[in-house]
């Protein structure tokens, strides 16, 4: 803006002291090319854009509605039936890198409180590797466990004891 | 206590209300003891009532012939009268009535407000005194001042230090809230140091006893903290990724020992008492937890499925390898040492049925210390002469305690039939 005012003044001044005379104009200085900037149009502050706010497809997936992976008695391997459930997580959560998940486990009721801690914690851990091995960072996992502290189903026999043994897929 | 409903009453019944929550018995909150068994020997005991004893907000003699009874190694006998400190004890006729031991005392009120309580203990076969104490209390600490008279009797006549004056915590859970509870041994006195809706689990305390590590899952996760009790202050003293549980002080209170699954499987780690970082001690492809140091700080014991199912093991408090402590049965855990290094209590299913044992370290010998079926962490009493553990009776969580012989037996159980949980029995403080 400087250069375009002293040109102007350079202009202006070389104008007046020519007087009446007759005088050679300079040429006229190079105006640098500048990219024309359009000036935005006017919003009108009135309107209002609707917005449709898309589902995540958490919510909607059928299969990502399962979050439980169920386990049997002494086992922490993941069995068969379950592998999809754990598979279309892992691809959610390859598709999605901001998402992060807490994988909790548990078990049943028998057995010391530390020791069925750890026993969750491979039911937790055995999510996790699975996912990790299907592309998922680090860095949106966490195993952690229950243990027996949690229980679901809350009878002393094999149908609540089944329920327990379990790893959840907690979406943070 | 106090819950919002309460204060939408009506005005009527509001100061009522209010009146009846100040005068609710805090201080008898307690637990419930039933005695079932005794030990093989007993010694009898006359215990008199005490001179002007009504000067106390508690009976103190009544306190003490409580404690030992519930001892198990004392058959106490009522003289069914009041014998002040300075009685002059007929020792023949004592021991014709068939006690070995006479206790008399007297309590005055000081004009400070303080209790003052004298006490003598006589020994009918020696023919001899053998303690005499004074010793003054606010009187919010009359249970206190009774059970410091009743550890002196008790050290007295069989050489063990008392535990009477010790305090236990535990985790009760009722309804859906979880408390810390730490009560009098005796079981009286129980106060929430933390009320939560989330599980507590291991709780710890720390040698000077006026700490407990324990292991919460408030934050979605289990994570290790210390409660300092008196302030109710709580520092977060472990949470790595992944579990961090079964906190367990160094004897100096320095350090804990603890459990963390960083690294994909559970394994022991050690931590400053405030936190910071961890530095691994185990490195087995297994779960190793439940760490334990030895009264003399050497060595750790711990629980490891490394054989292929969960064992007891010791290794060095710096890490190391690892020597196999119990090979009978294919299921131990919760290793705790006895106060003199020599005993390890833990528990072990056999038949599906878990229940705690006793190991003797140097000879191996072993004793199944219960009959029932659901029994958990053991805790050593500070002299070593009993265990208390967790059981379940009548479909409750409960608190047993049984003396290391196996012949003392006595249940712990909360009024209200909520679970009790997790014991962990205090140290004798100064």
């Amino acid at each position: 803006m400087r250069k375009i005012s002293a040109l102007s003044l350079a202009l202006a001044s070389t104008v007046l002291f020519a007087g009446c005379h007759t005088t050679k104009l300079e040429e006229k200085p190079k105006v640098e090319e500048k990219p024309v900037v359009s000036e935005p149009a006017p919003v009108d502050t009135r309107k209002v854009e609707t917005v449709v706010a898309q589902p995540d497809e958490l919510n909607t997936n059928p299969a990502l509605a399962k979050r439980s992976v169920y386990f049997d008695f002494d086992k922490y391997d993941i069995k068969d039936e379950y592998k999809p459930t754990v598979e279309a997580h892992g691809k959610y959560l390859g598709n999605k890198k901001d998402r992060k998940v807490l994988i909790q486990g548990n078990t049943d009721e028998r057995g010391g409180s530390e020791y069925n801690l750890a026993l969750g914690q491979k039911r937790a851990e055995a999510v996790r590797k699975s996912l990790s091995v299907m592309g998922v960072a680090d860095s949106q996992m966490e195993a952690v466990s229950f243990g027996k502290e949690k229980p679901k189903a809350t009878g002393h026999d094999e149908a609540s004891w089944a329920e327990n043994r379990r790893a959840d897929l907690v979406y943070q | 206590m106090l819950t919002l409903k309460r204060f939408f009453l009506t005005a009527a019944t509001a100061t009522f209300a209010v009146f009846g929550l100040l005068s609710a018995p805090l201080a008898q909150a307690q637990l419930r003891i039933e005695i079932s068994g005794v030990g093989s020997t007993q010694i009898p005991i006359a215990i008199a009532n005490f001179a002007d004893e009504a000067q106390a907000p508690e009976q103190i003699s009544a306190i003490i012939k409580a404690d030992l009874t519930r001892s198990g190694y004392f058959k106490v006998i009522d003289t069914g009268s009041v014998m002040p400190e300075n009685t002059s004890v007929n020792y023949s006729d004592w021991k014709a009535r068939g006690a070995v031991a006479v206790v008399v005392g007297s309590v005055q009120r000081l004009a400070d407000g303080r209790i003052d309580v004298r006490y003598r203990l006589f020994d009918t076969v020696k023919a001899a005194q053998l303690s005499g104490l004074s010793l003054a209390m606010p009187p919010d600490r009359a249970r206190l001042l009774a059970h410091n008279l009743a550890d002196d009797i008790y050290e007295k006549l069989t050489g063990a230090p008392g535990v009477f004056s010790t305090r236990i915590a535990y985790v009760t859970k009722s309804g859906r809230e979880y408390r810390l509870d730490i009560a009098d041994a005796d079981g009286y006195n129980a106060i929430p140091a933390r009320r939560s809706r989330e599980p507590i689990i291991s709780p710890s305390w720390s040698p000077d006893g006026r700490k407990v590590a324990y292991v919460t899952f408030e934050h979605q996760k289990p994570m290790i903290y210390v409660q300092d009790l008196p302030t109710g202050t709580s520092t977060q003293v472990a949470n790595f990724k992944g579990n961090n549980s079964a906190p367990a002080w160094s004897p100096d209170g320095s350090r804990l020992a603890i459990a963390l699954s960083l690294s994909g499987n559970t394994q022991i780690y050690m931590v400053n008492a405030n936190g910071g970082s961890a530095q691994r001690l185990t490195n087995s492809s297994g779960i190793d937890t439940e760490p334990r140091f030895s009264p003399d700080g050497q060595f750790i014991y711990f629980t490891s499925d490394r054989s292929g199912g969960p064992q007891i093991y010791r290794m060095s408090v710096n890490g190391g390898p690892a020597q196999r402590v119990t090979f009978r049965g294919d299921y131990n855990i919760s290793p705790r040492i006895s106060p003199d290094g020599k005993t390890l209590a833990y528990i072990s299913r056999r038949d599906n049925q878990f229940q705690l044992y006793t190991l003797d370290l140097a000879g191996a010998q072993e004793l199944r210390m219960t009959d029932t079926a659901k029994d958990e962490s053991p805790s050593f009493a500070a002299n070593g002469r009993y265990v208390m553990y967790a059981t379940s009776a009548g479909g409750h969580g409960t608190l047993g305690v049984v003396s290391i012989d196996g012949s003392v037996k006595y249940q712990l159980t909360t009024q209200a039939g909520d679970d009790i949980r997790e014991p962990t029995w205090g140290p004798i403080m100064k």
